[in-house]
C-alpha cells in the first residue's frame, strides 16, 4: 500500500484540519459535548466576526470551567441580537446591566461568589470596543486594579456598530464611520488618536493579557483556557470583523481577520503580569494595501482620487508593530511550511487574491450601501 | 445595648447585623464615616463573610451592587449628592432588574455651587427611579430603617434607600440602642432570592425588551411600590414587637388630634419643629406636625387622612424643583386635591443653611396669620439674587452664578467684569 502523504495545512489557510490533529488538541468547538454557550437562532448579521468570536471564546471558557461560567454582558450588537425578549441565545447564566458597567457588574458577581465560597463558578464580563475602551473603561481599569477575578473579553470591531458605526476609541487612522466621513482635509479617522487596551491592561501588571483574531480560532481558544488558569483579573481582546460597519463582504470575515494580523496591523501576543511572553508571527507578510482592499471604510484612500500617503502611514503603523512586536519569524522558522517564507526582507513576491466584488442583489450590499453610500 | 456613638457608626453597626455579604463604596463625604466603619468590620473578621469592594467610582459602586445582587448575595453600599447623581443610570437598573440592593443616603445639596452641607436636593432628584426612599429623623431611626430596609426590599424584590440627613445625623453623636445579632437574626431572614444568575439554573437577566412587554414590566414596578405601602406598616409593626420602639412607617403625626395648622417636613428638622411646635401649643395655637417616613411609594391616603382635617398646611422642605416650586408640597397638593386646607410650601436649609426655631416661628406666624405667599424661600437673601437679575438685565454678559454673588457678599474677592 502506497504512502499517502498527509497535508496538514489543507485549506491553504495555515489552519490544521481538527480531524488530523491528536483528540486532546481538537478544538472545543468540534466536540460533541461543546455547550452551545452562544446558540443558534440569534439576530446577528452574516459574516458576524463578534458572534464567532464570543462563541468560541466562551465555549472554551465554559469548557474550561467545566459549565460553572456567568457572564455579565455590556450593551451593544452582542447584547442586542443575542437577547430580544423573551427569546435568549444565552445558555449559560448571564447578565446585561448597562453600556458602561460591565466589568464592575462582573465585579459584583464575583464579589459574591467568593463570599459565598463558591470560587469553583468563574466569571466572564464581554463587550465591544465601546463598551470598553471608552464608556466602560474606568470600571474595567477598576477591575484590573483591584485584581478582581474576572476575564474581560473585548470583542474589537473598531466603531460603535449598534448605534450605526460611529468612531470609537479603539477605531483606526483613515477608516471611515458616520462620525469620521471621508470628506475634509483629512479623509477618515485622525492620525494620532485611539488606544491600545491591551498595553493598557499590561501596565495594571495584571495575570493575563492576549489578543486574537477570529481567522485563528484555535488560537482563541487556547488563550481562553489559558486565561481561566489564573486567578485575578485577566483580559483578552479579540479583533472580530464586521461586515456591515467596515463594508466588507460577509465572506471576507475570517479573511480580513487573517490580514490584519499578517501585516501587522494587529499584533497577536499574550502577556504575563506586565510582560509579553509570545506572540503570533507573521506567516506570510503582505502589505496593509492587501487588508484595506476588502473594506469600503478604506475605498477613499484608493482609486484615482485615492490617498496612496496615507496608505503609506498606515503600512508605517503595521511596520511599526512588526519591529516593536518582534512579529517576523526567523528564516528558519515555519521552513516546513507550506507558502513563502517570510523574512523581514519584506513581502513575499506573490501576487495578493483578487477581489471578488459584492454580490449587488444581496441584503448586505444593501446594507453597505446604506451605511457607506453607493460603492465607488 | 445602649450605646453613645455617631450616627454613621450606628448605621454601620445596623448594617453589619443584616449581614451583607457584598459591601460596595466610593468615598464621599458625608458617607464617609459609614463605609469607613463597615472596612474595618470586614478587614477584622467582625463582619463574616463579606467582601468589602473598593471601587473606583459610585457608578462602578451600584454595578457592582447590581452583579453581587443579582448573583444572590445580599448587597449595601452607601452614597450622598454628586455620588447619587453619579450613579443614577445604574439606579434605574438596579430598580428595573427588581434587585434588592440596600443603600443610605447620607443627604448632601447638589453642586454647582459645590457644597457639602445637608439638604435632601440629592435624594429627590431620584424620586422616580424606582427605589423606595425612606426618611429617618433620628439616629436611632437611621439604624432601625436599614433592619427593615433588608426586609422591605428582598420581600417586594425592589432596592431600598435610606436617607439620612448628611452631618446632622451621620456625625451627630446620639445614645442608641443597637441590638443583638440574635435580634436582628430573628426579625430577618436570609436571602434567598426567586431568581440568580446560578450555573445549575441558567437565566438571561438584562434582556432587551421591545414595545409588547416594556410598560408591563415597568408598571410592575409601580405596582410593588403600591404593595409597599401595605408592607412598610406591617414591618414597622413587625420591628416594634420585636424591638419595642416606633420607628419607620409611611408617615407619624404628632399633636394633629385638634390642629388647624400642620406642618410637613421629613428627615431630622422634624425634631426642630416639634419643639417650636410645643411652644406654640403652649400659647394655645392648634397645631400639629406630620413626618413622612416613606416618600416613594407616596403614601397619598395616609397623607390625606392626615392633614385632611387642617385648615393650613405648612411644608417645609429641603429641596425644590428648579422652575417650578417645591416637590414634597406638590406631593401634599396631589393627596389634598378637590378641596380641603391651604398648602404653602416652604423651602429651607438648602445647603445647610440652618433651619432656627426663630425663623420657624417668624414663618408660622405669618401663616398662622394667613399672610404668607403660597411659595416662600425661608431666610432667602432676596436683596443679593435681585441686585443679580437687575445686573443681568443691564449687562447680558453670562458666567458663573456663584461668583457674581458672592461678590456682593464679601466673600470672594472678584473684580467686577
Amino acid at each position: 500500500m502506497p504512502d499517502q502523504q498527509i497535508k496538514f495545512y489543507q485549506a491553504g489557510s495555515f489552519v490544521a484540519g481538527n480531524r488530523l490533529l491528536p483528540p486532546e488538541q481538537r478544538s472545543v468547538q468540534s466536540r460533541t459535548e461543546r455547550s452551545n454557550t452562544l446558540t443558534s437562532g440569534h439576530r446577528a448579521c452574516q459574516g458576524c466576526g463578534e458572534a464567532l468570536g464570543a462563541r468560541y471564546a466562551l465555549d472554551a471558557a465554559m469548557r474550561a470551567t467545566q459549565g460553572k461560567l456567568i457572564a455579565a454582558n455590556a450593551t451593544g450588537c452582542l447584547e442586542v441580537f443575542s437577547t430580544p425578549f423573551p427569546e435568549s441565545s444565552w445558555q449559560l447564566p448571564w447578565i446585561h446591566s448597562l453600556f458602561g458597567n460591565a466589568p464592575a457588574v462582573a465585579t459584583g458577581i464575583a464579589s459574591a461568589l467568593k463570599a459565598k465560597g463558591r470560587t469553583d463558578v468563574r466569571v466572564v464580563g464581554q463587550g465591544g470596543d465601546g463598551g470598553t475602551v471608552d464608556i466602560g473603561f474606568a470600571c474595567l481599569s477598576g477591575m484590573f486594579e483591584r485584581g478582581d477575578d474576572v476575564l474581560y473579553i473585548c470583542y474589537d470591531n473598531e466603531a460603535y456598530m449598534n448605534t450605526g458605526v460611529q468612531r470609537s476609541g479603539a477605531t483606526p487612522p483613515a477608516a471611515r464611520t458616520a462620525t469620521t466621513k471621508p470628506v475634509g482635509p483629512e479623509p477618515g479617522n485622525v492620525f494620532g488618536q485611539g488606544k491600545n487596551v491591551p498595553l493598557i491592561a499590561m501596565a495594571h501588571e495584571i495575570p493575563y493579557v492576549a489578543t486574537a483574531t477570529v481567522a485563528e480560532l484555535r488560537d482563541l481558544e487556547d488563550k481562553v483556557e489559558r486565561a481561566m488558569e489564573f486567578r485575578g483579573a485577566r483580559y483578552l481582546h479579540v479583533f472580530v470583523p464586521c461586515p456591515l460597519g467596515w463594508g466588507s463582504a460577509s465572506r471576507d470575515t475570517i479573511r480580513i481577520a487573517r490580514l490584519v494580523k499578517e501585516t501587522g496591523m494587529f499584533p497577536v501576543f499574550e502577556a504575563e503580569h506586565g510582560e509579553v511572553v509570545s506572540v503570533s508571527k507573521i506567516r506570510r507578510r503582505v502589505p496593509v494595501e492587501e487588508y484595506l482592499r476588502l473594506q469600503r471604510r478604506y475605498a477613499h484612500l484608493f482609486g484615482p482620487n485615492g490617498h496612496p500617503e496615507v496608505i503609506q502611514r498606515l503600512q508605517a503603523i503595521a511596520d511599526r508593530n512588526i519591529k516593536r512586536f518582534g512579529l517576523l519569524a526567523d528564516a528558519t522558522e515555519g521552513a516546513d511550511l507550506p507558502g513563502p517564507a517570510t523574512d523581514s526582507a519584506g513581502f513575499p513576491a506573490e501576487e495578493p487574491e483578487p477581489v471578488q466584488p459584492l454580490d449587488a442583489d444581496s441584503n448586505l450590499t444593501r446594507l453597505l450601501v446604506e451605511t457607506h453610500g453607493s460603492p465607488r | 445595648m445602649l450605646e453613645q456613638k455617631e450616627g454613621s457608626q450606628a448605621v454601620a453597626d445596623a448594617v453589619a447585623l443584616c449581614r451583607p455579604e457584598v459591601v460596595c463604596a466610593y468615598p464621599i463625604s458625608p458617607q464617609t464615616h459609614i463605609v469607613e466603619a463597615l472596612s474595618d468590620k470586614v478587614r477584622t473578621g467582625e463582619l463574616a463573610p463579606c467582601e468589602y469592594v473598593s471601587v473606583e467610582s459610585e457608578f462602578a459602586a451600584m454595578s457592582v451592587a447590581i452583579g453581587a445582587s443579582a448573583a444572590g448575595a445580599r448587597t449595601y453600599t452607601a452614597t450622598a449628592s454628586q455620588g447619587l447623581l453619579y450613579m443614577c443610570e445604574a439606579l434605574y437598573n438596579a430598580s428595573g432588574l427588581g434587585l434588592p440592593v440596600v443603600m443610605t443616603l447620607a443627604n448632601r445639596a447638589i453642586g454647582a455651587p459645590i457644597n457639602i452641607w445637608n439638604d435632601h436636593s440629592d435624594s429627590m432628584s431620584q424620586r422616580d427611579s424606582g427605589w423606595i426612599q425612606l426618611y429617618a429623623e433620628t439616629n436611632q431611626e437611621a439604624l432601625d430603617l436599614h433592619i427593615q430596609a433588608y426586609r422591605l426590599a428582598e420581600e417586594l424584590s425592589l432596592p431600598v434607600m435610606v436617607c439620612m440627613d448628611g452631618f446632622i445625623l451621620t456625625h451627630a453623636y446620639e445614645r442608641v440602642d443597637v441590638p443583638t445579632q440574635d435580634q436582628v437574626d430573628a426579625f430577618l431572614p436570609s436571602y434567598s432570592p426567586r431568581q440568580m444568575l446560578d450555573p445549575g439554573d441558567p437565566v438571561t437577566i438584562g434582556a432587551m425588551v421591545g414595545p409588547e412587554a416594556f410598560f408591563e414590566v415597568r408598571y410592575l414596578m409601580h405596582a410593588k411600590q403600591m404593595l409597599a405601602l401595605d408592607l412598610v406598616p406591617e414591618i414597622a409593626a413587625d420591628f416594634k414587637d420585636a424591638f419595642g420602639r416606633d420607628s419607620g412607617g409611611l408617615l407619624r403625626t404628632y399633636r394633629t388630634e385638634d390642629a388647624e395648622t400642620v406642618v410637613v417636613a421629613l428627615g431630622s428638622v422634624l425634631g426642630t419643629i416639634e419643639d417650636v411646635v410645643d411652644e406654640l401649643r403652649e400659647q394655645g395655637v392648634k397645631i400639629g406636625v406630620v413626618g413622612i417616613k416613606c416618600f416613594r411609594p407616596y403614601p397619598l391616603d395616609e397623607v390625606r387622612d392626615a392633614l385632611g382635617h387642617a385648615r393650613r398646611v405648612v411644608v417645609v422642605e429641603k429641596s425644590f424643583a428648579v422652575g417650578v416650586g417645591g416637590i414634597v408640597g406638590q406631593n401634599v397638593r396631589l393627596a389634598l386635591s378637590g378641596g380641603g386646607p391651604t398648602v404653602y410650601d416652604v423651602v429651607a436649609g438648602l445647603g445647610g443653611r440652618p433651619i432656627t426655631k426663630r425663623s420657624l416661628h417668624a414663618l408660622l406666624a405669618d401663616a398662622l396669620a394667613d399672610r404668607l405667599e403660597r411659595q416662600t424661600f425661608l431666610d432667602l437673601k432676596a436683596d443679593i439674587v435681585e441686585r443679580e437679575v437687575q445686573r443681568l438685565q443691564e449687562n447680558r454678559l453670562s458666567g458663573p452664578h456663584a461668583e457674581n454673588m458672592l461678590r456682593d457678599l464679601g466673600i470672594v474677592a472678584a473684580r467686577p467684569h
